[in-house]
Order: C-alpha cells, then sequence, then structure tokens
C-alpha cells in the first residue's frame, strides 16, 4: 500500500512493516512479515517460542547483527532501514528488552539523565523540571529511590529489569513502544502497573504501542486494537482481543490446520 | 588543555578537535640551562652530586651496581637504549613559589596543563617538575605551621638531611632492581613530605610530572613520611610530548607511614606512548597504618609499576586499586605486591585493565603471608574487558601463603563488551561511540569513585576520547 491509499482510507499510519525478510547467518527467520499501526494504537503480537517475535522487535530497533533481506520498515513515512539504533531512539522508536542488558558501574540516574538528553534534548534533562518527572515516574512504578544509585540492570530482579524498562519508556516518551515480553516476570500489581503506564503513555497520543506477549492478562488491561498471531516468521491470523482468548483456550496447534 | 596527566575538556569543540590523538603531546622549544651528554658513568652520576652540592653520604649511594629485573616484559625491556638518554637535564635556575617567577615558556606548559588552575580550586600545594628539576612548589601556608614539611627532594635534602638520610633508601633498598638502582643514581626531583604527627592534610597536595625533551630519562624520587596518627593524600600526574624515539621514566618512590597515620597515593600517567615507564613504588605500613596506592596507568609505551606495601605492623592495612588501559602499541604491565608480616593485617587489591587495538595488558601480582603472621586477610580481585580480537590481557597471581589461619580470596575475570550490551545502550539514544564510553567507564566505575572528583571527571572524559573513532 502508498501513502496515498493510507489518506484515502481516511487513516494515518504511524508503522509500517512491508513484507519484511530477515536473517542471520544464512537462516531465514522473518519470511515476508506484513503490519499496519495508526497514532494512538497499540498492537498485540503472540506466538509460539521461537517464532520470530523478539527478531522482529529487534529488527525494528536496528539490532546490527540480522540482515534484512527484502521489505521495509518504515515510521511516519520514512525507511528506517538505513539508520542505526541510536538514530532511531532519536526518532522516537523504543523498545522495552526481554532481557535487559546489565550495564556495571552506570548509574542508573546518569544513565537515565544521559538518555533523556539524547533523545528529548539537553533541555529536557536539565534540572527540577526532570527531577520531579522522574521521581513521579519512579513512584508510580514502585521503584525505590535507592535505584537511582544503582548500576543499570545489574543484580535487579527479573520484575524490576521489567520496571525499569518502562520508567524509561515513560521518561523517553517515543512515537513509538515495542514491549518485548514486559509482562514476563512481573507480579499482578506490577502488571497492572505496567498496563495504566503504557494506556496513559499511547490512548488518545499520536504515539503507538506493539506489545509482545505470551499471556491474556496484559491484554485484558491494555485492551488492543489488534492481536497478530506469529508462526514460522510469517503473521498467520490477526483479529480483536478476542483472538488471544482464544489462543490461551487452544493453543497455537489449530493455526497450523487452517 | 590537560591536568594530573589526564585531559581536561571544557568545552565541546575541542573535545572534537582531538579526536584519536594524544592531547598532552605538544612540545616546547628546548631551553636548558644544563644538559649532561647522553649515556651514563660514574662521572656522571658523580658530576650530578657535586651540580647539586650534597653530602658525601648521597653520592656513596648513587655510586652502585645495577642489577636487571627479573619479571616484567623482558624483551620490550632490551629495546631500551640506555646509551641514548640523557640522564640530567636543567632548564630553569631555581624552584620558584610564585608561577610569575617561573619561566614564561614553562609556565605556558603548566598553564595549558591546567595545572596552576587547579590549585586554587582544591589543592593543599603543587609541585611541577619538567625535566630534571622542580620548576615551581608551593603548599598553603596553614599547613606549613602545623609543621608539614612539602618540599620538592633536592631541597629537602638541603634543608632536612636527617630526616632524609634516616629514611632514603630504607624502604626501597638501592639494590632492588635495575631501575631503582639507575634512580639513586642520577635522581633528580620528586617530592618530599614529612606529615607531624596527628595533622591531617584535609586537601590533596599535588605533583606534576613532564618531559619535554626527547630522549630524556626523568628520574625523580619521592619521600613521604606521615607520623604517627597523621593523614595525607598525594596526587600525582605526568604527562609528555609525543617524540618518536624513546623516553624513560624511572621513579622510586618510599612511603613510611608510622603507626596509625594513613598515606593516600593516586596517580594518573598519561605519558605519550614514546615513554618507558618503570617505577618502583613501596611503602611500609606500622602498627594500624594504611597505605592506599590508587594507579591509574593510561600512557606510555611499556609500563612496567606494582605499587607494594610491607605490611610490617600488627593491624596495619594495605590497599591497592589499579586500572590499566593499553591502547595500540602499548603494553602496560601492573599489579601490586603485598607482604604480610606482621598479625592481623589486611590487604586489598582490585586491578582493573583495558585493552584495545592489540594493546596487552597484563596483571601481575604478588601477596605473601610470613609463617608469623597471625589472621591475616587478603583479597584479591582483577577483571579485564577486552574491546576486540587481537587485544591481549594476561594475569599472573601468586600468593605465597605461609600462615594457614589467614583468609585468601580470589577472583578473576575477563570479559568482553557484547553487541547486545551496545545495542541495549544505542536503543537509548546512545551512539556507538558513547555506549562503549559509557561500558569502559562503567567498568573503571569502582577505581574512579576513589578519585578525587576533578580527576574523576577528566578520567571519565579521557577515556571517552580514546574510544572515538575506535569502532570498525
Ligand atoms: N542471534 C541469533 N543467532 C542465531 N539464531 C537466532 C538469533 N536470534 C534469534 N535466532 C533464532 O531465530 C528464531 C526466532 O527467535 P526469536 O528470539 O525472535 O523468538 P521469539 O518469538 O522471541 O521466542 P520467545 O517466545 O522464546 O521469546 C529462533 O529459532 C532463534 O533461535
Ligand atoms: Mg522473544
Amino acid at each position: 500500500m502508498s501513502a496515498v491509499d493510507c489518506k484515502m482510507s481516511g487513516q494515518s499510519t504511524l508503522l509500517e512493516i512491508r513484507d519484511l525478510h530477515v536473517g542471520i547467518d544464512g537462516n531465514e527467520i522473518l519470511r515476508g512479515i506484513d503490519l499496519k499501526m495508526g497514532p494512538g494504537e497499540i498492537h498485540a503480537i503472540m506466538g509460539r517460542n521461537g517464532s520470530g517475535k523478539t527478531t522482529t522487535a529487534n529488527v525494528i530497533m536496528g539490532h546490527p547483527d540480522f540482515d534484512v533481506e527484502k521489505g521495509d520498515v518504515i515510521l511516519e513515512g520514512e525507511s528506517l532501514l538505513e539508520l542505526e539504533a541510536w538514530e532511531r531512539a532519536r526518532k522516537g522508536v523504543f523498545l522495552s528488552f526481554q532481557y535487559p542488558q546489565a550495564v556495571p558501574g552506570l548509574q542508573v540516574g546518569n544513565f537515565l539523565r544521559k538518555s533523556v538528553a539524547s533523545i528529548r534534548g539537553e533541555d529536557e534533562a536539565k534540572g527540577s523540571v526532570f527531577r520531579e518527572e522522574l521521581t513521579s515516574a519512579m513512584e508510580s512504578l514502585d521503584i525505590p529511590r535507592s535505584f537511582m544509585s544503582r548500576y543499570v540492570n545489574d543484580g535487579f530482579s527479573g520484575g524490576e529489569k521489567k520496571r525499569f524498562e518502562i520508567l524509561q519508556l515513560m521518561l523517553l516518551k517515543p512515537r513509538l513502544a515495542v514491549l518485548d515480553e514486559t509482562d514476563s516476570g512481573l507480579d499482578i500489581d506490577g502488571i497492572r502497573t505496567v498496563s495504566e503506564g503504557v494506556n496513559a503513555a499511547i490512548r488518545g497520543t499520536d504515539s503507538a504501542a506493539l506489545i509482545i506477549t505470551h499471556y491474556s492478562r496484559i491484554l485484558e488491561h491494555v485492551q488492543p486494537d489488534m492481536v497478530h498471531v506469529l508462526l514460522d516468521g510469517r503473521i498467520v491470523a490477526s483479529g480483536g482481543p478476542e483472538l488471544a482468548t482464544k489462543l490461551e483456550e487452544r493453543g497455537y496447534e489449530w493455526l497450523k490446520e487452517e | 588543555m590537560a591536568e594530573g596527566g589526564v585531559i581536561r575538556v571544557s568545552g565541546d569543540s575541542e573535545a572534537r578537535e582531538a579526536v584519536g590523538e594524544y592531547k598532552a603531546g605538544w612540545h616546547d622549544p628546548e631551553n636548558s640551562t644544563i644538559r649532561f651528554d647522553f649515556g651514563l658513568s660514574e662521572e656522571v652520576v658523580r658530576q650530578i652530586s657535586e651540580l647539586k652540592e650534597e653530602p658525601e653520604w648521597m653520592t656513596d649511594i648513587r655510586v652502585t651496581e645495577r642489577p636487571m629485573p627479573t619479571w616484567g616484559n623482558m624483551s620490550m625491556l632490551e629495546e631500551i637504549d640506555f646509551e641514548n638518554i640523557c640522564y640530567y637535564l636543567k632548564s630553569s635556575d631555581s624552584t620558584e613559589r610564585d608561577w610569575e617567577d617561573v619561566p614564561e615558556d614553562i609556565r605556558n606548559t603548566f598553564e595549558r596543563l591546567g595545572i596552576p588552575e587547579a590549585e586554587q580550586k582544591w589543592l593543599s600545594g603543587v609541585t611541577a617538575q619538567y625535566e630534571s628539576e622542580a620548576v615551581y612548589h608551593s603548599i598553603r601556608e596553614d599547613l606549613e605551621k602545623q609543621g608539614v614539611i612539602f618540599l620538592d627532594m633536592d631541597s629537602g635534602l638541603k634543608e632536612y638531611p636527617e630526616i632524609v638520610k634516616k629514611w632514603f633508601c630504607s624502604v626501597v633498598p638501592y639494590s632492588d632492581n635495575k631501575f631503582s638502582a639507575l634512580n639513586t643514581a642520577v635522581w633528580s626531583g620528586g617530592s618530599f613530605i614529612y606529615v607531624p604527627e596527628g595533622v591531617h592534610v584535609e586537601m590533596p597536595v599535588q605533583a606534576y610530572f613532564r618531559i619535554n625533551a626527547k630522549n630524556m630519562g626523568q628520574f625523580e624520587r619521592t619521600l613521604i613520611i606521615a607520623d604517627k596518627g597523621s593523614s595525607i593524600h598525594y596526587v600525582e600526574g605526568c604527562t609528555a610530548p609525543s617524540y618518536s624515539t624513546d623516553s624513560l621514566h624511572s621513579a622510586v618512590v618510599e612511603l613510611v607511614a608510622l603507626p596509625g597515620s594513613h598515606i593516600r597515593y593516586s596517580t594518573i600517567q598519561n605519558w605519550s606512548s614514546n615513554v618507558y615507564n618503570l617505577v618502583t613504588k613501596r611503602g611500609i605500613a606500622h602498627e594500624d597504618a594504611k597505605i592506599e596506592w590508587v594507579d591509574g596507568n593510561i600512557g606510555s609505551k611499556l609500563t612496567m609499576k606494582y605499587p607494594a606495601v610491607i605490611l610490617k605492623g600488627e593491624g596495619s592495612h594495605a590497599e591497592v586499586i589499579s586500572v590499566a588501559y593499553s591502547g595500540e602499541g602499548q603494553h602496560q604491565d601492573a599489579g601490586a605486591k603485598i607482604h604480610h608480616l606482621a598479625s592481623n593485617t589486611t590487604s586489598k587489591i582490585l586491578s582493573k585493565s583495558i585493552s584495545k587495538n592489540g594493546g596487552r595488558g597484563t596483571y601481575r601480582g604478588m601477596v605473601t603471608v610470613s609463617p608469623k603472621a597471625d589472621n591475616c586477610k587478603l583479597n584479591v580481585v582483577c577483571d579485564a574487558l577486552i574491546l576486540d580480537e587481537g587485544s591481549r590481557s594476561d594475569t599472573y597471581p601468586t600468593m605465597e601463603v605461609a600462615n594457614p589461619s589467614a583468609r585468601c580470596e580470589h577472583e578473576a575475570s575477563v570479559s568482553k563488551v557484547s553487541d547486545d550490551q551496545l545495542f541495549y545502550l544505542m536503543s537509548r539514544g546512545h551512539s556507538e561511540e558513547e555506549s562503549l564510553a559509557m561500558i569502559v567507564n562503567g567498568f573503571f566505575e569502582p577505581f574512579t569513585r576513589e578519585l578525587p572528583m576533578e580527576y574523576a571527571v577528566e578520567l571519565n572524559q579521557l577515556m571517552a576520547l580514546e574510544m572515538e573513532g575506535s569502532i570498525g
């Protein structure tokens, strides 16, 4: 579909993934993914272990290890493929990692300030306004103040890492947030807190979120506009929130037959 | 501008100018007042002593045998051309107490390095050495009134010969190794410090060493004595111009920590990559005294340096915290030596090394516990971070524990920067170089947090510059 088609359908497109084929070391992992998201929308991707969900997230963010063999990833009409990860971040792409990396010796407070400065601009990272924003975001996520002087993800528990990812989401204010299994490892309250954070960041704004998950619980809170099912590197089914419930009940086997 | 051997970055444009270059690498025209011809003989040694109008006992100490060291990078040591090194060079007639009186060209050098500015802001005293002699020296008046002696070593020998005679070579005997003996023969400059009983010197004192001439040998000699219950923090920095021919820096540092005292000695050496940096540093800790070496090796072609502490008195404590960065053509062979001679003594060694662009980092350590020393505790941690293929890191830890009551802990790790770690930081808007600098500075953090703030900031800036242009 071209940009003209989008306008004709009365919908603007924030993210478009077009016939995306991705390989690593000669193995094809993604075999033709198509996806379109408009501003204010939340979509979910579900699918078996190894089906290509994290790979999709990595390729959107610009992980250097993957080879895009065909297709395109387009944000607001501009292809991202030639851009490095940090350039994409500055254009508003954010990834909440399935496995956030520890950086021993790098202090959380320092890291957050630097990240806000590089993505939202130096002025946004200065002074009391930033400190207040940070404090209230940490409070809403139940992250203790003591984390400010800890090292990035170093010795964090599984759930703490996920909360820290969402803290970054709230501070960096992306146009497109990809959440890779952010709900895995979170307790019940954590899932609710994170969902509230996502809703606040996306609904009624011109940003969008792509939530990768194995469970319908988080989707009950955020009520996605669309649910996509990934199987062997292809989207094999798309539908409303009811698709997530069906998958939870019946698993993935029936999709193979269809 | 650099200071303390570390680059001081005052503006962005300046930082960018320095990409991939050694920042303190300029040189001034050589205007020496006295210079000895290249090479070393007993004659030269006697002339140096005569020129300095020294007492006879010092002349006698200077003339000694010189065995080669038996550990370290032997093949690289063989490359040193001792005949082609100038052993003494004097560029100024006297040591001044006012920067205005220092010859203009030399003063400009230290201003470019940011020394006078740092002195005003956060130091208790400064000595600045240019080639073989101290050209500037000052100490805060209140400290002088409390009896603190902070002089260049030559003035120390003149004004306090009894104290110097008592302690000189008492920690590092002149037969210790070739380089300490060489230093003992031709030493010139360095610092002499005495802190009286119970006096705490709150702000650090700094010495700054600059080599300007080609093929220069700098042999400063430092002696610090902390009397009972006193404390002092001494900081030194070093730079030199980048020449294609080699220079030699071979210092000897002796620390005497009398009962209950505390000496902290911090170094950031950022010698240019044509300097052999072969330094002997050793301290003796008496009862309940504490000696800390905080040692950063960023520059030089070959560094061989193993700060040592002899824990002589019961309950004494030693700490050696070091970082080493080895880039192209560099070998940082560094570590620590600690000898537990008395009971209830404790020691801690933390070594962090980074190698990049084919650089080589070596940790070489020796910890001994003598049979009579009961209930000693020792802890050794060495971490290496290798940034690319072809760079190298080796660890040679030796522990000789002759008393079964000792509690020993040893950890070593070698890691590489992973693509996933870089990708994580890049996904937060940081370029690949910035991300690498964050990882590297984080790796060095246990070291930088021990430095005075001003130094820590500059070390981080320096490492950020080292990471620029490093991504292939
Ligand atoms: N760096 C890599 N090198 C080799 N194979 C890879 C790499 N990354 C992913 N793969 C392979 O690609 C396939 C898809 O992996 P991906 O991580 O995208 O799965 P996923 O859908 O996120 O699974 P999960 O639900 O377990 O997180 C898997 O078979 C995986 O082994
Ligand atoms: Mg995954």
